[in-house]
């Protein structure tokens, strides 16, 4: 199974990207997960320009969700909503609605903050507007508190807990997809 | 020069019976934003009568809206998800006084549901078949059906109701 791995974070030393990384190593051999790493070159979301073909960066998302089993994302949370990037990354692959590459794709939406609420807010609108995109929102929640105190230095999960909630929510996942995935 | 006489009655009859897709339709409504009514037709279905069994089936990708973003949302996994529950049934046995019990299946979560109806005839139309009107309606909550989209409204409350009134108006022609 490929899963496509997407981190609402631009920072160095993000801990919802290491949170994706740590997915990763819960992945059995028959699984993948691959990084989208264009966040930062895409652009400001204008009608004007959702033309064929799509800014370079945009067709770059699309392609990258269309070619994936399923989709997971680890938000942080910015004003107790969704990071800009973020939201406007996904406004662009939702278009044009009716067929866009989000829909009916399985996506499980976890997060981390340095607070003590784990992005659950941020998570909660991220799974909305996916839900409106046509997208099968899984039902998993891993919401990351005080992740300062869940990560090393160097991005290395430490909380067991956090792991067997990753886990978790990568078996339901396969489940959407169908695949019986079971994280290691 | 003869009358046609429309005559309503309860009892449904016997013998087999096929909906007339083109002068039939199935259809729902539900409260929107508290104030007024909005429906849609499911224009793809097909229901038969045999011997007061009622047995009826509509296409989800069938759904007709006046908005290709709404139709959108309501075929994904937030409303009905036409790629895992293509099809609503129902299939249930007369009742009396025009009343059909049986189960609801919507998005594969199967009820018990009791539809009102209203027979009436028969007549016979102008190319002979024997007809007979069915007009049936039954309120269910969308939510025991997993249906579960809302949106908070600003002022309180929420966008969509939960009770959603089904209905369908059948042309029954007999069977050959």
């Amino acid at each position: 199974m490929r899963i496509l791995a997407i981190s609402g974070s631009l920072r160095r030393g993000s801990h919802n990207t290491s949170l994706l990384r740590a997915a990763e190593e819960l992945l059995p051999p028959t699984s993948e997960l691959v990084f989208w790493d264009g966040l930062r070159d895409v652009p400001p979301y204008d009608q004007d320009d959702d033309v064929q073909p799509a800014p370079p960066a945009v067709a770059a998302l699309r392609q990258a969700v269309a070619e994936a089993d399923a989709v997971l994302i680890a938000t942080p949370e910015f004003n107790s909503s969704i990071p800009g990037a973020l939201k406007n990354a996904l406004d662009w692959a939702s278009r044009p609605i009716a067929t866009n590459v989000f829909r009916n794709k399985p996506v499980a939406v976890i997060g981390s903050s340095a607070g003590m609420f784990g992005a659950v807010w941020a998570q909660a609108e991220l799974r909305k507007v996916l839900g409106a995109m046509g997208a099968r929102v899984a039902d998993v929640e891993v919401a990351v508190g005080h992740a300062g105190e869940k990560f090393e230095a160097d991005g290395t999960l430490v909380d067991d807990d956090v792991r067997e909630q990753v886990a978790d929510a990568l078996s339901v996942l396969g489940v959407e997809v169908g695949s019986g995935l079971v994280a290691v | 020069m003869s009358t046609i006489v429309e005559q309503q009655q309860t009892s449904v009859p016997a013998g087999t019976w096929q909906a007339d897709p083109v002068h039939s339709s199935v259809g729902f409504a539900v409260k929107y934003l508290g104030v007024a009514t909005f429906s849609g037709e499911l224009k793809g279905f097909e229901a038969s009568l045999v011997d007061g069994e009622l047995a009826g089936k509509a296409q989800v990708a069938s759904i007709e809206v006046k908005d290709e973003n709404l139709y959108a949302h309501l075929q994904a996994p937030d409303f009905f998800d036409v790629e895992r529950f293509p099809e609503l049934t129902f299939s249930g046995r007369d009742a009396g006084d025009g009343r059909f019990q049986g189960e609801l299946t919507i998005k594969g979560v199967t009820k018990p549901v009791t539809l009102e109806g209203v027979v009436t005839g028969p007549v016979t139309d102008p190319y002979g078949n024997e007809r007979y009107g069915l007009a049936l309606a039954a309120v269910v909550d969308r939510t025991d059906f997993g249906l579960d989209w809302n949106a908070p409204l600003p002022g309180g409350g929420f966008a969509l109701a939960n009770d959603v009134t089904l209905k369908a108006e059948l042309s029954l022609i007999k069977a050959a």
